[in-house]
């Protein structure tokens, strides 16, 4: 399982050049990366349908922040500048409660189950009753669709809800004049 | 357990994003690592050594599986991430067409 780890150090590795690089279009690009990183590990972990899914969302994603950068600017101006006093509290705030965070969730860590020995408690149901019960080989589809159809329906109503949302934000018209 | 420290460690970058950053498409890019941290962590849960994508074939009869539920939620995150994300981006996009800036602590105005 080495090569998760070297995908973890290297989508570390993206993470940090995506938040400090002065040019947004190389931000977006590190954002890319990490994104498709997660999903060559979705394949590692044995998880095909979510490898399909992140990498669409991926491309989707980042077409729509290419093209936000190409309409704005590409060029992150608040790099250069020297730290204010507010950036240098809130570095320090966060610089804190990501000491008191990552202790706490190292501690938690502890409680799961170790990687690799997934206890499947709740699974075994859904993984004896899918082929009988929903129909459907793919256990995925099976409890996404059936066993908890409501959650989907849930999550097609947000989807819609954001199209809505996204379609009044960028209308062109009945919008004031300036 | 390492590999879960690992994921935090992105959380936290993405946190950091956006904490301290003063642009607001590096907020937004904050907002996606975490979403893509929380999404691989509920994978790696869910996996198990030697087991097999959640696919019952005629070959692999016996029910040897990742846990699936795990995977199931994350399909769903996944998909609503795209739709915040979306909707972050517009609303940036009307904020730069009005204040010609994505520095937050120049965006000071509030004007209908």
């Amino acid at each position: 399982m080495i090569e998760l780890y070297l995908f973890l150090i290297f989508m570390l590795v993206a993470a940090i050049i995506a938040t400090e690089i002065k040019d947004l279009l190389a931000a977006v690009i590190s954002l890319g990366a990490v994104g498709f990183s997660v999903a060559i590990m979705f394949i590692l972990v044995q998880a095909p349908d979510l490898a399909i899914v992140q990498i669409v969302v991926e491309v989707l994603t980042i077409v729509i922040f290419v093209a936000v950068i190409l309409k704005t600017t590409h060029i992150d101006e608040t790099i250069a500048e020297k730290f204010s006093g507010t950036q240098v509290l809130a570095t320090v705030l966060y610089a804190v409660f990501a000491i008191l965070f990552f202790i706490a969730m190292v501690r938690a860590m502890n409680d799961i189950p170790p990687f690799g020995q997934a206890t499947m408690r709740v699974a075994g149901q859904y993984i004896r009753l899918g082929l009988p019960r929903a129909g459907g080989a793919n256990l995925v589809a099976d409890v996404i669709l059936d066993f908890r159809a409501l959650d989907t329906l849930g999550e097609a109503t947000v989807l819609f809800t954001s199209v809505i949302g996204v379609v009044a934000l960028m209308r062109k018209i009945g919008r004031r004049q300036k | 357990m390492t590999i879960f420290v690992f994921c935090i460690a992105l959380f936290l970058i993405g946190l950091y994003a956006i904490v301290t950053k003063r642009n607001l498409i590096k907020i937004i890019i904050g907002f996606a690592l975490i979403e893509y941290s929380v999404n691989l962590l509920f994978a790696l849960i869910g996996f198990r050594r030697g087991a097999l994508a959640p696919i019952i074939t005629k070959v692999h009869s016996a029910h040897n599986f990742v846990d699936p539920i795990p995977q199931a939620l994350v399909l769903t995150a996944i998909v609503i991430a795209l739709g915040t994300t979306a909707v972050m981006l517009a609303i940036a996009l009307r904020i730069y067409e009005r204040y010609k800036t994505f520095d937050i602590a120049k965006i000071k105005k509030l004007k209908g």
